[in-house]
């Protein structure tokens, strides 16, 4: 059985296994910036839910779940659905193209995005890596 | 999910003749000081007379050009006001004035962060016209934008979907004098831009028709265009290609050649078309050795030995390099001149811009940093890719 996302337990697994990856380190050597991933509301969440990833040049120095949305101020927030999400982690949906067609929505500094796409890219490998359950 | 974009497109023997149609007050050419001394600035200005626009030039882009030279006429168009930008020149000027566009439109957009993810919200005070003098870069029909940070001599691949002309004037008399050497390099640009779409992880329905014919267009016709500069059949033929092979990749996206072409340019100078062409033999080869490629699909349409895609991928590469030796182009990084010691001292710097460019990440066998570094020295010594 899965971890379940989201959760404080899969966002903390995500920081490891981003911990570990050499190709991560690599890819995102240059990388400098915070990010909330925001899953819109779903189930019985009538609120946003929001994961914290502090991520810089390749590691991940701190991840947990959001109880209080203002307790950090993210240079990055990317947000959408549940099943959108659950599309891109489970790569039936390209994160590009999810991004680029709405489905995925990214904002913050896009100079840092554009110059580091292998670092997102290699994000959202990770959560792929993830034996992950779904609560859709 | 995704889309087709494509502008209109006016092609054949008068099509700048178009422009007598278009009703605006105000256009503003954009291209560079050759162009002006060619007479081509003048031909357009002749076609817009009836229009009775006032016409503002901003005729100094350079080629490759930077994010400087994009703010600094997008500054410009906020002072004369256009409702009609028309990039008249090669991928280079069509490239900048989609960035002044956005730019004009948006003044507080960084150039540096044109993408494809925000919707910009362009069209409110211009649209674009875009009138290519190369047959090969198809940026008259992408929404593609290669801007240069000079600084970090670095090839910065942006764009965003919305940056897509509105009309594409192919008019052959402006490619009749293109010389021999930007004939071939541009050229070579568009098969790279016909395969690489064809074979991108983004590839699709809608563009593979595009990509297969534009392949067949440059394989017939560039030899021609090389051999005779006058033979405006084959040239017509080449223009149509390009803008072909620019609605093929532009909505599929190009691929590794394009990602290393691009660190190539922006770190040792060689012009786009050259660089890129020159890596697509080595990135076909590399990416043959995965599964889910379409090299027999090409090679076949294109009458080439195809028994399955690994013969398939290697008569493709031998036909590209046939091409491309019989052009007089460079089939290795030291036969584009590029001399060992500033490969090596540059090597590090190639593959750290290879491997963010936006291009790289589309091929079907992503290089990480190890493979890359071998890809650059196979091309340095023109080693058959055998990893």
């Amino acid at each position: 059985m899965g971890t379940l996302f989201p959760s404080d337990e899969w966002v903390k697994m995500m920081m490891e296994d981003l911990n570990k990856s050499d190709t991560y380190l690599e890819a995102a050597k240059n990388w400098e910036g915070d990010f909330y991933f925001i899953i819109d509301p779903f189930g019985k969440h009538d609120k946003p839910t929001m994961l914290y990833m502090d991520l810089l040049h390749g590691k991940c120095r701190e991840a947990f779940y959001v109880i209080d949305p203002d307790v950090r101020k993210p240079v990055f927030r990317l947000s959408g659905t549940i099943e959108n999400w659950k599309k891109v982690m489970t790569k039936q949906m390209d994160p590009m193209q999810a991004m680029m067609t709405g489905k995925l929505k990214l904002q913050g500094n896009m100079a840092m995005v554009m110059k580091n796409v292998r670092a997102a890219k290699e994000l959202v490998e990770s959560c792929t890596r993830i034996d992950t359950e779904f609560p859709v | 999910m995704w889309f087709f974009s494509s502008p209109a497109i006016v092609f054949g023997d008068g099509a700048l003749g178009n422009l007598e149609t278009i009703k605006g007050q105000r256009a503003c050419i954009v291209t560079d000081a050759n162009l002006v001394k060619l007479g081509y600035v003048e031909r357009v200005k002749t076609a817009l007379a009836s229009t009775g626009m006032q016409i503002s030039v901003i005729d100094d882009v350079e080629p490759d050009p930077s994010l400087e030279t994009v703010k600094a006429g997008a500054a410009r168009m906020l002072e004369t006001n256009p409702d009609w930008i028309i990039a008249l020149g090669g991928g280079s000027v069509m490239d900048a004035a989609k960035g002044m566009w956005i730019l004009y439109e948006h003044p507080d957009i960084d150039p540096e962060a044109i993408n494809p993810i925000d919707l910009i919200g362009l069209r409110v005070k211009a649209r674009l016209i875009a009138i290519p003098t190369t047959a090969g870069t198809g940026s008259e029909t992408t929404w593609a934008i290669v801007l240069t940070n000079h600084a970090e001599q670095r090839k910065l691949g942006l764009g965003n979907r919305e940056a897509v002309p509105d009309i594409a004037i192919l008019d052959p008399e402006f490619i009749r004098n293109l010389p021999g050497k930007v004939t071939t390099e541009t050229g070579l640009d568009a098969l790279t831009h016909a395969i690489e779409g064809y074979t991108s992880s983004y590839a699709n329905d809608f563009c593979d028709g595009l990509c297969l014919q534009a392949a067949k267009l440059v394989f017939d016709y560039l030899p021609r265009c090389y051999h005779d500069g006058q033979d405006m059949e084959a040239r017509t033929h080449m223009q149509n290609a390009a803008a072909i092979a620019g609605l093929g990749f532009g909505n599929s996206m190009a691929a590794l050649a394009h990602g290393m072409g691009h660190a190539l340019g922006g770190a040792l100078h060689i012009p786009h078309g050259c660089a890129v062409s020159l890596f697509l033999p080595y990135s076909i080869e590399y990416c043959a050795h995965v599964e889910g490629t379409r090299y027999a699909s090409i090679a076949r349409f294109l009458s080439l030995p195809a028994e399955n895609e690994q013969a398939a991928a290697a008569s493709l590469v031998e036909a590209i390099r046939k091409l491309e030796r019989k052009i007089g182009q460079p089939l290795t990084l030291a036969e584009a001149g590029i001399d060992r010691v500033s490969f090596e001292r540059e090597l590090d710097h190639l593959i750290s811009n290879a491997m963010n460019d936006t291009q790289t990440i589309m091929a079907l066998r992503v290089p990480e940093e190890d493979d890359l570094r071998r890809l650059f020295i196979y091309a340095f010594d023109g080693k058959k890719v055998d990893f």
